[in-house]
C-alpha cells in the first residue's frame, strides 16, 4: 500500500505539544462562560420563541442577567430559583425575567444547592432529548446499508430553505451522502439565532432549528425514496457556536462544521470567547455523537498551500487535543485539509497526495475531510472540472473519509442542480475507476512523496512546539495559522465573555462532563 | 467597414456553439424536442442534443451543440476602458519616488461578505498567479482590512490613515447587493464631505469598469485583475492628482 513513511516519536511528541496548548487554554475555560453559552444552557431547559422585533427569549434573559453583572452565577441559577419559588417552567420563569421584571438580587434567596435541586427534573429531561435525538437517528441510519468512502458531501445555497429542501433531495438521487446547507455569509456575526422557517439569505440560508427541521425532513425522505441514507451537516460556528450545536442536537443532525480557531482567525470573533463556546459546542456534540469537520482547509485559501501546509496539520493536532478535553471520541473527529496548491506548479499533485496521505495515516480512526481546490478556481468550467477530478483522484487515492465535491462553478455561482449532479458523476466515476490504486502502489523510497511527507510532519512539529513556548493566545497574535494575525481581546463578541462565579451553577454542563 | 462577429467552430462563419442546460422533464422523445425547440429558441440553427441524462427526480441535464443564427458589429460596442496602460514595476516605484511619499491604499470586503480572496490577491505580499500584491512594493503603503467591513468603518479607517485610495471588493453576492453596498459608500462618503479626498476602486468577480463608473468609483476590476494593473492605475492617478490636476472628470 501506498503508505508514506511516518516517525512515531515525532507524531507523539506533537500529540504533547498539543496537549499542553490545549490544556493552558482550558484552565481558562473552565473559569469562564460566554452570553452566547448561557442562552444554549436556557434552550436546553426549554426557553423558546422570540418577541415581535424578532430577539429571541433565550438572548432577552441572558442580557438582562449580563447588564446587571451576574452572567458569572449562570442562567440556571435565576431559573432555578423562579422554579424554587414556584414558576411553573422555565419558559415561564425565562419570560418572567425578561420581560417580567423580576428581581435579579442574587443576595438571600435559596442557596445554589437548592436551585440545582429545583432543576433537577428539567435537567434530565434536557439530556434526555438529545439522547433519544440521537437514538432515533441511530435507529433510522441502522435501516440503510452503510455508504462507501469517500463519503460524498455536497453543499445547498439557495438561500431559500423549500428550495434547499429539493435541492437536498436532488443531491441524494443523484448520489451524495451527505448534505450541508450553507449558511447565509454574516450568520456567524450574528450574536442570536433567527427564528423559524427563512426563505431570504445572501449566499446561503441562516441556521434555524425550523430550518433544520425542514432539512431533516426531506432528506429522511429522500434516504427512503433511494434507499440510502442522507447526512445532514450544518455550521456550530460564529458567535453562537454552542447554541446551534444544541439545535443540532434536537434535530438528529450528523455532522456539524465545528473548529476550535475558525471564527478567530477568519471571523474575528474573539479568541477568548470562541475557545470557551467551542468547547461547550463540542460538549454537546460529544454526546450526541455528532461528526465535527474542523475548518483547516481556509488556511490554505489565505496562505500559501506549499509554503503553510505544516500549519494545517499543527492545527489538527490543536483542534484533536482540544476535542478529546470535550469528551469526543476519535471517530468523531472529521479533521480538515485541503487541495489548494497552485495546480500549475510542476509536481503539485503529488506534494497534494503526500499530505492526504500523511493526515491519513497520523489520525487513522478519525473521519477525515478533504476539501476540494477553490482558490485557483476560474469562470473556465471546462479546466475547473479537470481539477476537481484530479482531486477527486488524490481522495480515493489516499482514502479520504468525507470528500466536499468540487464544483465547475466554484468561481462563479452557488451550485446549480446540474453542477452538482456533473460532480456527483465525476466523483463516482473516478472513485470507481481508481478505488484500489492507493492498494496497489508503494512510493519510491526517498522520493517527493516521501520527502515531503517528512518535511511537513518536521515544521508541523517545530511550530507546535514554538505555539506551546508562546502560548496559543501569543502565537494567533503573531500570525501562526493561516497568516491572520489576532489579539486575545480584539475581535466581536469579548463583552459576552464573564468570569465564572465560585456559586457558578450550570447542572446542563456537569452532566455532559460526566463528573469530569 | 462593420467588424461583424460570429462564434467560431472549425469554419470561418459556422457560429458553432454549445449550450448546457436543465429542463424540468424527464427523458424521453418528448424531452428531446423539448430540448431541440429551446436551443433553436436561442436562436441554434439544427442543434444536436448530444446529452440527455436525468439528473433528480423531476429534472434532466442536457447538452446541445448548434449553428448560432446571431453575430455582432464590434464597431457599435461603447465601453469605459480603464485607462491605466500595464506599466512595470520599476516604472510603477519611479513613480512613487517622483511623489516623495508613500501612496497609502485602504482595501477590504465590505458588507456581509466574507470572502477575502480578491482583496488578498491585490493587496497582500503573497499576491496571485505569480506576482506579488501592493504590499510588496516600496511606494505603497497598503492596509488590508479583510472581511466583513462596514462602510462606516472602511470611512473611518481611511481618514485616519490618510488614505489617497480605497479599494472595495465585493465576492459573494446575490440579488444585486454588492452594487447596493457599493453605492452606498460613495453615498455616506458624499455626506461626510470626504468623497474627492480617496481615489475609489472597486473589485470583484460580478465587477466591470463600466460598471463601477456608473457606481460613482473612478474604476473597476474584474476577474483576471493583477495586482500590477491596480498599482499602475492607483500610482498614475495619485501622480495626475498631485500634480494639481482635477479629480477625474468622469465622475
Amino acid at each position: 500500500m501506498a503508505k508514506v513513511p511516518l516517525d512515531h516519536a515525532t507524531v507523539d511528541a506533537c500529540r504533547a505539544a498539543a496537549a499542553a496548548i490545549a490544556d493552558d487554554v482550558q484552565r481558562f475555560i473552565d473559569r469562564h462562560t460566554t452570553v452566547g453559552l448561557e442562552r444554549t444552557v436556557a434552550r436546553a431547559y426549554g426557553v423558546t420563541g422570540a418577541d415581535p422585533e424578532g430577539t429571541p427569549l433565550a438572548n432577552a434573559l441572558v442580557d438582562r442577567i449580563h447588564k446587571a453583572g451576574h452572567t458569572g452565577r449562570g442562567v440556571a441559577y435565576f431559573l432555578g430559583r423562579a422554579l424554587y419559588e414556584g414558576a411553573s417552567s422555565a419558559q415561564e420563569a425565562a419570560e418572567q425575567i425578561a420581560y417580567g421584571g423580576a428581581s435579579l438580587d442574587v443576595e438571600g434567596g435559596p442557596t445554589t444547592n437548592e436551585c440545582r435541586g429545583a432543576l433537577e427534573l428539567e435537567t434530565q429531561k434536557a439530556i434526555a432529548r438529545i439522547d433519544e435525538a440521537r437514538h432515533a437517528r441511530e435507529r433510522f441510519k441502522s435501516r440503510f446499508p452503510e455508504a462507501e468512502l469517500p463519503l460524498k458531501y455536497v453543499i445547498v445555497a439557495t438561500g431559500n430553505i423549500y428550495d434547499d429542501a429539493v435541492q437536498a433531495k436532488a443531491a441524494r438521487f443523484a448520489g451524495a451522502d451527505i448534505v450541508a446547507v450553507i449558511r447565509a455569509t454574516a450568520q456567524s456575526l450574528l450574536d442570536y439565532v433567527p427564528e423559524g422557517p427563512t426563505t431570504e439569505g445572501y449566499g446561503g440560508t441562516y441556521a434555524t432549528q425550523e430550518n433544520f427541521r425542514i432539512i431533516r425532513k426531506a432528506a429522511d425522505e429522500a434516504s427512503e425514496e433511494t434507499g440510502k441514507y442522507l447526512a445532514q451537516t450544518n455550521y456550530s460556528s460564529g458567535l453562537c457556536m454552542s447554541e446551534i450545536a444544541w439545535m443540532a442536537a434536537v434535530e438528529r443532525l450528523d455532522m456539524l462544521l465545528n473548529d476550535a480557531m475558525y471564527g478567530i482567525l477568519f471571523r474575528d470573533i474573539n479568541m477568548e470567547r470562541t475557545f470557551v463556546d467551542q468547547y461547550f459546542s463540542r460538549r454537546i456534540v460529544a454526546r450526541s455523537g455528532i461528526v465535527i469537520n474542523t475548518g483547516e482547509d481556509n488556511y490554505l485559501t489565505t496562505a500559501d498551500a506549499v509554503e503553510k501546509a505544516h500549519t494545517v496539520l499543527a492545527s489538527q493536532f490543536i483542534n484533536e487535543a482540544f476535542a478529546r478535553r470535550a469528551g469526543l471520541s476519535d471517530e468523531q473527529m472529521g479533521l480538515g485539509h485541503a487541495f489548494e496548491i497552485d495546480p500549475w506548479l510542476e509536481d503539485s499533485f503529488l506534494f497534494e497526495v503526500a499530505q492526504a496521505q500523511l493526515i491519513r495515516q497520523i489520525f487513522d480512526k478519525h473521519p477525515i475531510k478533504w476539501m476540494p481546490p477553490t482558490k485557483f478556481k476560474t469562470g473556465d468550467v471546462f479546466h475547473s472540472h479537470v481539477h476537481d477530478a484530479m482531486f477527486n483522484l488524490a481522495g480515493i487515492m489516499t482514502h479520504q473519509s468525507i470528500e466536499l465535491l468540487g464544483m465547475f462553478s466554484e468561481a462563479i455561482h452557488t451550485p446549480l442542480l446540474m453542477d452538482r449532479f456533473l460532480a456527483l458523476k465525476s466523483a463516482k466515476y473516478v472513485f470507481g475507476t481508481a478505488r484500489h490504486l492507493g492498494d496497489e502502489i508503494q512510493w519510491k523510497p526517498g522520493g517527493i512523496v516521501e520527502r515531503r511527507a517528512k518535511e511537513v510532519l518536521h515544521l508541523a512539529h517545530e511550530l507546535l512546539v514554538q505555539v506551546k513556548g508562546d502560548g496559543i493566545w501569543d502565537a494567533i497574535g503573531r500570525g501562526a495559522f493561516g497568516d491572520v494575525k489576532r489579539k486575545r481581546t480584539g475581535g466581536k463578541g469579548h463583552a459576552g465573555v464573564a468570569a465564572r462565579d465560585p456559586e457558578y451553577l450550570n447542572p446542563i454542563l456537569d452532566e455532559l462532563e460526566g463528573g469530569r | 467597414m462593420a467588424k461583424w462577429l460570429r462564434a467560431y467552430g472549425d469554419r470561418e462563419g459556422d457560429g458553432m456553439v454549445q449550450m448546457t442546460f436543465t429542463l424540468a422533464i424527464l427523458p424521453g422523445d418528448r424531452a428531446r424536442e423539448a430540448a431541440k425547440r429551446f436551443a433553436e429558441a436561442h436562436g441554434l440553427k439544427d442543434p444536436l442534443v448530444t446529452t440527455m441524462e436525468q439528473c433528480s427526480q423531476q429534472h434532466t441535464y442536457f447538452v446541445a451543440y448548434g449553428h448560432s443564427a446571431h453575430q455582432i458589429d464590434v464597431d457599435t460596442i461603447d465601453i469605459a476602458e480603464l485607462a491605466a496602460k500595464p506599466l512595470s514595476r520599476e516604472q510603477i516605484e519611479a513613480m512613487g519616488k517622483e511623489l516623495g511619499r508613500k501612496i497609502v491604499v485602504v482595501g477590504a470586503c465590505t458588507g456581509s461578505d466574507a470572502h477575502t480572496v480578491g482583496i488578498d490577491a491585490i493587496l497582500n505580499y503573497k499576491g496571485f498567479a505569480g506576482e506579488k500584491g501592493l504590499e510588496s512594493y516600496k511606494c505603497f503603503d497598503a492596509h488590508n482590512l479583510g472581511a466583513q467591513v462596514e462602510n462606516v468603518e472602511l470611512a473611518e479607517r481611511a481618514k485616519a490613515l490618510g488614505a489617497d485610495a480605497i479599494l472595495v471588493s465585493q465576492v459573494i453576492t446575490q440579488r444585486n447587493c454588492h452594487k447596493e453596498n457599493a453605492a452606498a459608500l460613495i453615498d455616506l462618503l458624499k455626506k461626510q464631505g470626504v468623497r474627492d479626498k480617496f481615489l475609489l476602486l472597486l473589485g470583484g468577480p460580478r465587477i466591470d469598469n463600466k460598471l463601477a463608473l456608473e457606481l460613482g468609483y473612478e474604476g473597476g476590476f474584474g476577474p483576471g485583475t493583477k495586482p500590477s494593473m491596480v498599482a499602475a492605475f492607483v500610482a498614475e492617478e495619485v501622480i495626475r492628482r498631485a500634480r494639481g490636476k482635477q479629480v477625474d472628470p468622469r465622475r
